[in-house]
């Protein structure tokens, strides 16, 4: 029923290779065989957003990816974002925000932010952030917070580019 | 001792982690040697189990174990589950078998455990089981289960499990003399809790000193202790339960579950550490839900709006168990009178089984239920007089003059029950002046104008918080003077650290950082009862002061001793204790720790108990009412049917606030639930009890984009119930808003002549409220 798949990935900058069954998902990939267990499984069908991850650069859900499909990509997860410092403005907007209670969509929201906010260009109107994480369900803040924090590291990144806020 | 922190917008102690991936919640966890667990659940909403054949499970690759209920051993399999809630009140308590017995009674019910290495492996072998079902008739509507013939249970004479009555003064003379009455039929609809994180147990046991470790994602450890213990034939003290980082409560996971002793079951069966995370559709389907109630309520009332009387009955949908005693029913009756000096009151309850998910309570359990009831009958007041709404609301509340205020009601223990403090007026005048309430008529106008509607919807409420008997804490410094709180107060989300370490830092004069909380680990605290009706800051609040302020006491004695100083001259402050204007006689907190942890062969100074700790049990006696006003602003598309929030507004008195942006995470967090629960979250059964609604797509929660702006503001009228002068804050955001909404629709409708007794209001229902008024069904 599972035959076994061999890949090669780039996992938070490191080389990684691994035999995974063929039918595993890229989310319980990282987390039992990886050990990386920030990205959660919400709802395991592609719709509460808890196991976004990164997957050459565009967020994906870790839930309907393959572990397959991930060969020769570059797979980037909350850890690897937080070790990097590439999302630290966002996690210390959050934090200042409360834009997290229970936690446990954090970093997939998290991972689906830092995509928008590396798009650039003009700071996101609220609405616009509003659409952006509507993939990303969260029961505890009722998301506002999660736009304050969002909106204010926008316009903070937008002020460095130069950009008019 | 003065508060720096309480109050204040710290940053939460708890976010680091939780921010970096680093959260370990109970799916997180790994064990050597840990195998996990998958179930069988019914198909069927009502059937006898005639065989369960689960040779080829057992032949599937990595299987561990196969468990039916025999299976679990004779201690699990003698008898149901325990009644967790006992009241004299439940006239049939029936309650599942860990596993199904010989009947299961609703879809989801689980009937066998395959344990197996890997989830994956374990969900192969459960397909392989194979149960003969001999399908029996299902009630699912619970008007109909009192009269009709079939029994949720099979061979039980009704489907009645109790009838609840409350009331006070005289409804008979009420009704007689006042010279208005409306009627009113409300079908109330709460669907599922939907914490992102389901449930999750993990259990193991010591090889060599045989203790049982439980880690599952609960509300409630102590409870599943005391309860787990009795289902294994164990003594309490050969079981740990741990509730780790949990992913968000809402009510259903203070509930103890079959799941949690099947597994501890196996674990100890199998010798191996026995993991399970429940999927989303077993959450739909087996986490206890909310579910069905309708109200029929008749209302008394004069000229000016003043209501003389309430009375009716409530046919409530409990589902096919009772796990949780009544306390999701009597909460539904508990709110009343509301916000309002009320003369008199006559309501019954039923509670009644169905061949659906067992129900307990979900945020607010049955208080935005009564407050919908209650507000409903307000609004229908104003309409019949043609009154505005809001005048209605101040011609009945109970006024700031009046507190302590009797209501007449009994509370759970038989006590009356009283209103502590507050200023209802003053909240919703705040309320509407947020909501800049005056201007809506002209924006309802230009609105119209231009094709479109709008409408205003206000709803008042009180809630009963702080629900005894109590939460502990214990405080302890540490001789590197670092304080440590322990309690068995489970958390969920709600900054329990952060808050407990604000409340004692106060009492300690130490930074907020120097303060760790440790809970809800029944090998680290001895008691504790359950996260549940917003009781918190009050129980376990008020413990850490009381233990904090112990401790305090315990450091200026020594002090006063050490320097030779009276204690009135003495000061906490930056980790030391000090002559007041002298700062540099001082002696740490952790020197003090260190001289009162003893030294072979000397006394402990100044006469003190040893060591440099305190234990306080705050006993909730009494109840902090928590209380505000909504307002709601909606836009409503008349051809799609679609509902626009514009605006949303609660002004809310949760007392004391202790931290500013965690009290407006509750209540923005609350509200998005309860429009929620007014708009979009439908749980669906079809006739024969099958749930047609168990995944995300076709059970709607509230995104990001549909919420509107909320805003919050507050009121601190002091409850005089408790040393912190809180009130709780978990659920208030949830009570008001399915009324305030739901009226807002109707406001909005008003040029239809539409009324509203039922929600969620989604599109289709909108549509068809204006096609009925219409006429062209």
């Amino acid at each position: 029923m599972s035959g076994l798949i061999t890949i090669t990935l780039r996992l938070n900058g490191e080389d990684v290779t691994a035999t995974v069954p063929a039918r595993e998902s890229l989310v319980d990939f990282l987390r039992e065989r990886m050990g990386l267990t920030g990205a959660h499984v919400g709802c395991a069908h592609g719709v509460c957003g808890a196991c976004t991850v990164r997957v050459d650069g565009q967020s994906v859900r870790g839930c309907l990816t393959l572990a397959a499909q991930v060969d020769g990509a570059e797979v980037e997860t909350v850890e690897g974002l937080s070790d990097t410092g590439a999302i630290a403005d966002l996690q210390e907007a959050f934090h200042r925000h409360n834009a997290l209670q229970c936690g446990y969509c954090t970093p997939g929201m998290l991972v689906t932010v830092a995509e928008l906010l590396d798009q650039g260009g003009p700071v996101p109107t609220r609405a616009a952030i509003r659409e952006h994480i509507s993939g990303n369900y969260c029961r505890c803040t009722g998301y506002q917070a999660v736009v304050d924090a969002v909106h204010e590291v926008a316009t903070t990144r937008a002020a460095q580019r130069g950009e008019p806020a | 001792m003065g508060a720096r922190l309480v109050g204040a917008q710290v940053q939460r102690l708890e976010d680091p982690r939780l921010l970096t991936g680093k959260g370990q919640y109970v799916d997180d966890i790994v064990l050597p040697g840990m195998v996990q667990a998958a179930f069988v659940r019914s198909t069927h909403a009502h059937a006898r189990i005639v065989s369960i054949d689960t040779t080829a499970a057992r032949a599937m690759p990595g299987v561990r174990g196969v468990f039916t209920l025999n299976d679990l051993g004779p201690a699990v399999a003698r008898d149901r589950m325990p009644q967790t809630a006992p009241s004299p009140a439940i006239r049939r308590s029936v309650t599942q078998y860990v596993l199904a017995r010989d009947e299961v009674c609703y879809v989801g019910e689980a009937v066998v455990m395959v344990v197996a290495d890997t989830r994956h492996q374990a969900e192969d072998a459960a397909a392989r089981v194979l149960i003969d079902y001999d399908v029996l008739p299902a009630v699912v509507d619970c008007r109909a289960a009192l009269t009709g013939q079939t029994a949720a249970h099979h061979g039980a004479a009704d489907n009645l499990a109790a009838r609840l009555s409350v009331g006070f003064g005289d409804i008979e003379a009420a009704f007689r003399t006042a010279p208005h009455r409306v009627t009113l039929t409300l079908d109330q609809h709460r669907g599922v809790a939907h914490s992102m994180e389901g449930r999750a147990v993990l259990a193991a046991q010591d090889a060599v000193s045989g203790k049982l470790t439980v880690w599952s994602a609960t509300q409630s450890p102590y409870m599943v202790r005391r309860f787990l213990a009795r289902v294994l034939g164990i003594d309490e003290q050969d079981l740990r339960v741990i509730a780790p980082d949990v992913g968000g409560g809402f009510g259903p996971k203070a509930v103890f579950y079959p799941e949690e002793a099947a597994l501890a079951a196996a674990a100890v069966k199998l010798g191996r550490p026995v993991k399970w995370a429940e999927d989303r559709k077993e959450h739909f389907v087996s986490t206890t839900n909310q579910r069905d109630q309708h109200w029929q309520m008749d209302v008394a009332f004069d000229d000016t709006g003043k209501i003389h009387g309430i009375r009716g009955h409530v046919q409530h949908d409990n589902g096919a168990y009772l796990p949780y005693g009544l306390i999701l029913a009597a909460t539904s009756l508990a709110p009343f009178p509301g916000a309002y000096a009320l003369p008199a009151l006559q309501m019954t309850l039923d509670v009644i089984y169905t061949n659906t998910t067992p129900t307990s309570p979900v945020r607010g359990a049955g208080r935005p239920n009564a407050i919908f009831a209650i507000e409903r009958a307000v609004d229908r007041v104003a309409d019949h007089l043609g009154l505005d709404p809001a005048e209605v609301r101040r011609a009945n509340f109970v006024r700031a003059d009046q507190f302590p205020y009797v209501t007449g009601m009994k509370a759970r223990d038989g006590s009356p029950v009283a209103y502590d403090s507050g200023d209802y007026a003053a909240c919703l005048d705040r309320a509407l002046d947020m909501a800049d309430a005056a201007g809506f008529p002209a924006r309802r106008d230009a609105a119209r104008a231009q094709g479109r509607y709008l409408g205003i919807g206000v709803a008042s409420f009180i809630e009963d918080t702080g629900l005894g008997p109590f939460e502990g804490a214990t405080v302890r410094v540490t001789p590197k003077g670092r304080v440590t709180v322990l309690t068995g107060a489970a958390s969920q989300g709600q900054g329990h650290a952060t808050t407990l370490a604000q409340v004692v830092a106060d009492g300690l004069g130490v930074a907020l950082t120097d303060v760790t909380v440790i809970s809800a680990d029944t090998e680290r605290f001895s008691y504790g009862a359950g996260t549940i009706a917003s009781r918190i800051a009050v129980t376990a609040g008020s413990s850490a002061h009381l233990a904090a302020a112990k401790v305090r006491d315990k450091v200026l004695r020594y002090a006063s001793d050490k320097l030779e100083v009276a204690i009135g001259d003495l000061e906490l402050n930056g980790g030391f204790v000090h002559v007041a204007g002298v700062p540099e006689m001082r002696i740490s907190l952790g020197d003090v720790a260190l001289a009162l942890a003893g030294t072979v062969g000397q006394r402990v100074p100044s006469g003190l108990e040893p060591g440099l700790e305190a234990t306080a049990y705050f006993e909730s006696t009494a109840t902090p009412h928590s209380s505000g006003s909504t307002v709601a602003e909606v836009e409503v598309d008349i051809e799609t049917g679609a509902v626009t929030l514009l605006n949303h507004v609660i002004v809310h008195d949760c007392g004391k606030v202790i931290h500013p942006g965690i009290v407006d995470g509750q209540i923005t967090g609350g509200a998005v639930h309860g429009i929620g629960n007014a708009l979009f979250e439908d749980m669906l059964y079809d006739a024969e009890g099958q749930p047609v609604s168990t995944n995300f797509g076709e059970y709607l929660l509230p995104t990001a984009t549909e919420m509107p702006p909320i805003r919050i503001g507050h009121l601190e009228t002091l409850s005089p119930l408790n040393p912190l002068g809180v009130k709780g804050a978990g659920e208030s955001g949830t009570i008001p808003a399915i009324p305030a909404v739901v009226r807002a629709v109707e406001n909005a409708l008003a040029p239809f002549g539409v009324q509203i007794n039922r929600y969620p209001l989604n599109p289709e229902r909108v549509v068809n409220l204006i096609d009925a008024s219409r006429g062209k069904t």
